[in-house]
């Protein structure tokens, strides 16, 4: 369903300042995969999503999604196929605004924005039930603003926001790893309930080897803008952290980050 | 005696600062949209105030055109100055500042050319059926007083309502979390553009009422407004923020900030300040203000950090 082909990008490109980010990406995903990606720091991970959702163009290659040319459409405009969590809580969500605004305005990613009321009572009734799902006491907050949630219940809502009318692709980029290890283990829990639920497509940035092993069907290793590692099915569910240590060694980077290795 | 005699004569004026104070302050409702809605610092008004007395003026004297028609016609006016802004801005890549600066300048010799070369163009009472005047006789600053609220009432009710829908809920989402808004799908540059148009029309309106309470348009009319727009948003914040929460009642401090101003203004000048250093006691005033919350974090004791909220 997603198609990436022989994609690069350079930054600053003839300056010192030179940063070959993605030397030649190709991957394909069928639809229904969970891919978990790991990577050293300037691996290029970041990058990869940010191609796939625009934000800066290609230098060249294509992405396609079920047949769907999206190389040359502006990133707001490829959003209704995307769902996409940040690292930072503050990045997926809009500060001033209430909850339930918040998740109004994901629900309307990819339709026209009209003069109707911008939320209805019917959803509204929607969005009780959902929050109540995620049983972090939400439900009777819907005109709360946003920013004065918890950095954990901020993240729990973007992914809320996120798969709201199922994306034919979820990322998650590092989408816990500011989060407090109770936190994230309980935002991480969420986000296996959700895409199993819903299943979606799904690729997850993470730095925490036992994560990238425990969740997905298939998981990728990147380094200096190349994917060096691509494994899925039985072989991914036998791999075990010291293996992927390893590997990580092996793919000649070895630039493995005190974090990775502190959260392995 | 005399000094209470004098606190009398000052309460006894007041109707006319109030009045000049709301009509800035409805200006203060267009920067409002760009300043804190949008998050943009917006200069176009300098010149889209002038547009809007300039083409009211002009419409009604030489034209013959019904004054609230004119009115109308003054706001789409407003709205084009500010969509040239939000094409500078968001389609040739200047920085929002710079853009409004140039549009500014540009409706100068736009707005003489609206005023055939002049730099002034009376407006007179007794001729014209005018909405709004600082005449004080026969109750009349009452009624302009009473007229401007009016005017405020429905601008506040309309922007309320738009705020609320589809389009303005992503108007909003692109001035608090641009990235947030563009992954959700909002085409932040359009809605930069619709933002820009909206504020400067309300500002053009304002301006067409100001025109009619001096008596003229004037090419500088707008010299400044930007910084009594942001002294009226400051003021009203600062005042009315922690109070106000519900969108109405932040438009409506806007509003109070801007009346608060021109009290304070006619105070200062009867207090003997000379008009000619008005100028630079505003932007005094809007210095100290936006300065408060600088030094206020910076003066502020070592607090331990506020508790999270409870998940």
């Amino acid at each position: 369903m997603l198609k990436i082909e022989n994609v690069h990008k350079t930054f600053n490109p003839g300056t010192i300042n030179e940063k070959k980010a993605l030397q030649g990406i190709n991957l394909t995903l069928e639809s229904g995969d969970f891919v978990t990606v790991i990577g050293g720091n300037g691996a290029g991970k970041s990058t990869l999503l940010n191609m796939i959702t625009g934000v800066y163009p290609v230098d060249c290659g294509t992405i396609e999604i079920d047949g769907i040319n999206l190389t040359k459409m502006p990133d707001y405009k490829r959003a209704k196929f995307f769902g996409r969590v940040f690292q930072d809580p503050m990045m997926g969500t809009a500060a001033d605004m209430q909850i339930e605004e918040n998740l109004a305005l994901a629900l309307r990613r990819g339709k026209p924005r009209t003069l109707l009321p911008g939320i209805t009572r019917k959803e509204r009734a929607m969005f009780r039930e959902l929050l109540a799902a995620l049983d972090l006491g939400l439900e009777n907050r819907l005109t709360s603003k946003v920013g004065l949630l918890s950095g954990g219940q901020r993240q729990a809502i973007t992914l809320l926001m996120a798969t709201l009318q199922n994306p034919k692709l979820l990322m998650l980029d590092e989408h816990t790893a500011a989060l407090d290890p109770q936190t994230a283990a309980k935002v991480l829990e969420l986000t296996d309930q959700i895409v199993n639920r819903d299943k979606i497509t799904t690729i997850m940035i993470t730095h925490n080897m036992k994560d990238a092993i425990a969740h997905g069907n298939r998981l990728i290793m990147m380094d200096s803008g190349r994917i060096v590692y691509d494994v899925s099915g039985e072989e991914k569910q036998r791999l075990t952290v010291p293996e992927l240590i390893q590997k990580f060694s092996e793919s000649g980077g070895g630039m493995l980050s005190d974090r990775t290795l502190l959260q392995s | 005696m005399n000094f209470l005699e004098n606190i009398w004569q000052f309460i006894q004026s007041l109707p006319s600062p109030i009045a000049q104070g709301m009509i800035w302050g409805m200006m203060a409702i267009g920067v409002y949209i760009t300043y804190k809605i949008l998050d943009v610092a917006d200069l176009t008004v300098d010149g889209s105030l002038a547009t809007g007395g300039a083409v009211l003026v002009v419409l009604t004297t030489q034209y013959g055109v019904n004054i609230y028609l004119a009115m109308l016609v003054a706001f789409a006016a407003g709205c084009l100055a500010g969509f040239a802004t939000g094409i500078l801005h968001t389609k040739m890549g200047i920085p929002a500042i710079l853009a409004g600066i140039l549009t500014q300048l540009a409706l100068y010799s736009i707005n003489l050319r609206i005023m055939d070369d002049r730099a002034n163009v009376t407006i007179n009472r007794r001729t014209f059926q005018l909405i709004v005047s600082s005449y004080a006789g026969e109750n009349q600053l009452y009624w302009t007083i009473g007229k401007c609220a009016l005017f405020i009432v429905v601008i506040v009710g309309v922007l309320y309502w738009f705020f609320g829908t589809e389009m303005g809920h992503s108007i909003r989402a692109t001035g608090c979390n641009l990235n947030m808004a563009r992954s959700n799908g909002i085409n932040t540059d359009s809605r930069k553009i619709i933002g820009l148009t909206i504020s400067n029309g309300i500002v053009a309106i304002a301006g067409g009422l100001l025109a009619q309470f001096s008596g003229s348009a004037d090419v500088n009319m707008g010299r400044g407004a930007i910084v009594i727009g942001l002294a009226a948003v400051i003021i009203g914040e600062v005042i009315f923020g922690k109070l106000f929460n519900h969108f109405i009642l932040r438009l409506l401090s806007v509003v109070i900030g801007g009346v608060l101003y021109y009290i304070v203004i006619s105070l200062v000048l009867k207090l003997g300040l000379k008009t000619n250093d008005l100028k630079l006691f505003s932007a005094l005033i809007v210095a100290i203000f936006l300065a408060i919350p600088h030094f206020k974090a910076k003066l502020a004791p070592r607090r331990p950090k506020p508790k999270k909220e409870v998940e």
